[in-house]
């Protein structure tokens, strides 16, 4: 038994309600600079639908993940080593840029520039790719909501293999949403497709990194990843990917994504695994197998042997403490409510969902019955076998009997503790009926519909060596604090380094952003140039001051870049108007 | 020697050399972010598809071919019974074949890259420049190798070219023998050295990270993170004012 640590999440989606906000801060956060325009480290998906990229789940296509060889050996399922190096000067399975969508911004500028006319100017689209004219086709959620269904709709790969008559029934019975982001893996594909090496597995926490000094592009890893969460970054030329906000969990605070969700839906925390038999889980014959394969990985931490070996392993003990405390540990062992997203990869995913009831409780109250009846409830789920096998082709590998058992778990949580609530005789039987205790209800009531910051998120802090949490806090504070005043040199300071877009020393993250958005909020092209970075760009507008070229300078006014003091110390000069809703 | 030949083939090329090298291990150690191979696949891939392996491909067998023409002596070869003509027909067709390839794929490369937008935009002035001292090396490479060929008297460059090129590296440069070559060749070992000086300044350093370790490494490497806290390494000189004790 060699014990490893791994830092994983939970998402409820019953309670998903498709806003968005998760995405929008976390490109806010890590992807708002140019060349990964297009990259959502988080996105939004409505089931079904095609998700991003379009039909990305297709592996017969793209070929993404590991399967099983003909003598039964793991092996990426886009093929093996030699093969790998043999197509590295043009990866024939990579997505272009369509299969994701061509990202744009609007030409504001003529709002304000053009002359007197008869007809109201409009902002044209244009492509922040080529900078031309360009018609908006699609998005990272072009199909959000059904949106063009069932024209789109029909495209989803899930739905495809579930056959032509479920497909019609379908649209009438079943949507929900699905956010994703970077499983971060126990057995990523990314990095084993990555020809250098770039790509590894954090030891103490399990989050899946790219180096980006030694990530040389080859476009590889986008390949491997059946999930497609690694994106190229076409301007310097590397891969990037969710980092599961290393530098927050770190210190101990959720991921932005979590953090920001509306929904409260995710949860965060470590589970302890056996990395040892992390092949042999993955190399299990029978798909259907392969859900409680990866269940069995996990380490019970309140087993003494677990703890005595993860001791060994140099787990610190506060971790060990976590991880009996984690919100994910309980979700998917205790109360075994959590599925992972598409086991059939093989590549062990870490982000677990919680499939929605939703659609049946809907379903129930259309046709005018109790959404809350337990047996209503019952029925239901046994009858509703579309939406059951579409969620069996997502968490199960198409294997219906755990999805229903889950739904099962949460219709008895719904009716038992209606009765609880409305201070009515709880019927003991409910909970009796799917193998739980009341106890147990009780629990799991409190962990997914109160569902307390400080029960979502158990986050152990990091260990550095002659370090306290507060002290780290503090230091993380610092990076970015000081070295935007000290730090000089590195292509965060002022335009690209002297061998194009990407050269030059690396600059602390804070840094880089901080530029970023000042260049981009005082450039006057849509494209930057090879050699120059310029941009305007609303979407990045964070609505502090008046991003200049927002606007015509007034008299006497010089175009230009704003004072970085005086912006962030929002004393606005007269020039400066403010934004106004 | 006379003085030009001193300057054309002794002084330029040990320059270039030196440029070279040295101007690796500089890149390497403060631009490790910049060495890449900086792929366009993401904009256009039809093109991409046929003309980057048909390129790659040919540059690496000529690069092979370079290697068995220059670095082994005459001597050995008809030592171990290869006749002259053998060698040159054999060198000749698969110069050919190479260079075709490499000259056809680089054609197509450089039509996709001024004609598809997004890939023309992505196109830095560096990219340009090495563009010129590629494509030149390359032409009067192919030219040279078919042209002296159809004169019905191929030049035997195993006479001058590769031995002037290994006396380079025996540190006794006998740039005489260059004096020798047909202007052809002469033109092409220039722009080559010259290609060498650019080389580490220019998207060409991807040459040197070819991922061959991959065949041999386990498939997912762990790593330990990094003992600093917050985004990223402080650089030497930045670290913050501290007591020792608060050091990581
Ligand atoms: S989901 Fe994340 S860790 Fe898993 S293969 Fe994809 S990029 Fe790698
Ligand atoms: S964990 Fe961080 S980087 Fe990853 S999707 Fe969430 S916000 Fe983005
Ligand atoms: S913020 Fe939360 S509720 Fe909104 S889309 Fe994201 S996961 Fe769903």
């Amino acid at each position: 038994m060699r014990v490893m640590a791994q830092m994983a999440m939970v998402m409820n989606l019953d309670k998903c309600i498709g806003c968005h906000t998760c995405s929008v801060t976390c490109k806010q956060a890590w992807t708002n600079r140019s060349g990964v325009e297009y990259v959502w480290f988080n996105n939004v998906e409505t089931r079904p639908g095609q998700g991003y990229p379009r039909t990305y789940q297709d592996q017969e296509r793209w070929k993404g993940g590991w399967a099983l060889n003909r003598r039964g050996n793991l092996s990426l399922k886009a093929g093996g080593r030699v093969k790998k190096l043999l197509s590295i000067f043009s990866n024939p399975l990579m997505p272009s840029i369509q299969d994701y969508y061509e990202p744009w911004t609007y030409d504001y500028e003529t709002l304000t520039n053009a002359p007197a006319q008869e007809h109201t100017p409009v902002a044209r689209p244009k492509s922040l790719i080529s900078g031309k004219d360009m018609k908006v086709q699609w998005s990272a959620n072009w199909d959000d909501n059904l949106a063009g269904s069932p024209a789109l709709t029909v495209e989803d790969p899930i739905l495809k293999t579930l056959g032509d008559k479920v497909k019609l029934e379908f649209e009438q019975t079943f949507m929900f949403y699905l956010p994703r982001i970077c499983e971060h893996c126990l057995n990523p594909s990314c990095a084993a497709s990555c020809p250098s090496g770039a790509i590894y597995k954090r030891e103490e926490d399990g989050i899946v990194l790219v180096d980006q000094d030694r990530c040389k592009g080859w476009r590889m890893c986008v390949t491997g990843c059946p999930y497609k969460k690694i994106y190229f970054n076409h301007r310097t030329g590397k891969a990037e990917k969710c980092t599961f906000c290393y530098p927050r969990v770190e210190v101990g605070i959720p991921t932005v994504c979590a953090e920001t969700c509306v929904g409260r839906l995710r949860y965060i925390g470590i589970v302890l695994y056996d990395a040892d038999r992390v092949l042999e889980a993955a190399s299990v014959e029978d798909e259907h197998e392969l859900y409680m394969a990866q269940r069995s990985l996990l380490l019970d931490p309140d087993d003494p042997e677990v703890q005595r070996e993860a001791e060994l392993a140099g787990i610190p003990r506060d971790w060990i403490t976590a991880a009996q405390k984690s919100p994910v540990w309980a979700l998917i062992n205790r109360f075994e409510i959590a599925l992972p997203l598409h086991p059939e990869y093989r590549t062990m995913p870490m982000v677990w969902y919680i499939p929605p009831l939703s659609p049946v409780v809907d379903r129930l109250t259309e046709t005018g019955h109790d959404g809350e009846d337990a047996k209503s409830l019952f029925g239901a789920i046994d009858a509703l076998r579309i939406p059951i096998s579409y969620l069996a082709e997502l968490f199960t590998a198409g294997d219906p009997k755990p999805v229903r058992d889950v739904l099962a778990r949460l219709a008895a949580m719904r009716s038992f503790m209606r009765d609880i609530n409305l201070g009515r005789e709880p019927d003991v039987s409910i909970p009796d009926s799917v193998g739980m205790t009341p106890e147990d209800i009780e629990d799991m009531h409190r962990l997914l519909a109160i569902a307390k910051y400080e029960d979502r998120y158990v986050i152990p802090t990091a260990h550095v060596e002659g370090a306290d949490p507060q002290e780290l806090a503090h230091k993380l504070e610092e990076t970015a604090a000081e070295c935007s005043l000290d730090y000089d040199g590195g292509p965060g300071m002022g335009g690209s380094g002297p061998f194009g877009e990407s050269s030059g020393g690396a600059s602390p993250l804070a840094v880089e952003n901080f530029h970023m958005l000042k260049q981009r909020q005082t450039s006057d092209t849509f494209v930057d140039p090879a050699d120059k970075r310029r941009r305007v760009n609303l979407l990045n507008w964070d609505g502090k001051g008046a991003g200049k070229d927002l606007f015509p300078p007034r008299e006497g006014e010089h175009r230009g870049a704003p004072d970085i003091a005086q912006g962030a110390a929002g004393t606005d000069s007269p020039g400066v108007v403010e934004p106004r809703p | 020697m006379t003085g030009t030949e001193l300057l054309l083939w002794v002084i330029v090329p040990y320059l270039c050399l030196a440029v070279f090298a040295g101007g690796h291990v500089w890149r390497y150690r403060y631009d490790k972010f910049g060495w890449t191979t900086r792929s366009s696949q993401l904009y256009e891939r039809r093109l991409l598809r046929i003309a980057s392996p048909l390129f790659h491909f040919g540059i690496l067998a000529a690069l092979g071919g370079h290697v068995m023409g220059l670095l082994i002596p005459k001597s050995w070869t008809e030592a171990a019974g290869v006749p002259e003509v053998a060698y040159h027909a054999v060198s000749l067709t698969f110069g050919t074949i190479a260079g075709v390839g490499t000259v056809v794929g680089m054609a197509l490369l450089i039509y996709r890259r001024r004609t598809v937008g997004p890939v023309f935009s992505a196109t830095t002035r560096n990219d340009k420049m090495m563009y010129v001292f590629l494509a030149v090396t390359i032409v009067l490479g192919l030219v040279t190798t078919v042209l002296t060929n159809l004169t019905g008297h191929p030049h035997d460059y195993r006479e001058t070219v590769s031995p002037y090129f290994r006396s380079v590296f025996y540190l006794q440069p006998q740039g005489e023998l260059m004096a020798e070559a047909p202007l052809g060749f002469q033109l092409h070992v220039m722009s080559a050295w010259l290609l060498l000086a650019i080389w580490p300044f220019t998207r060409l350093v991807h040459v040197f990270s070819a991922p061959v370790g991959y065949l041999t490494r386990p498939y997912i490497p762990y790593r330990s993170r990094d003992d600093v806290a917050g985004s990223r390494k402080v650089k030497p000189g930045w670290e913050p004012v501290a007591t020792s004790s608060r050091r990581p």
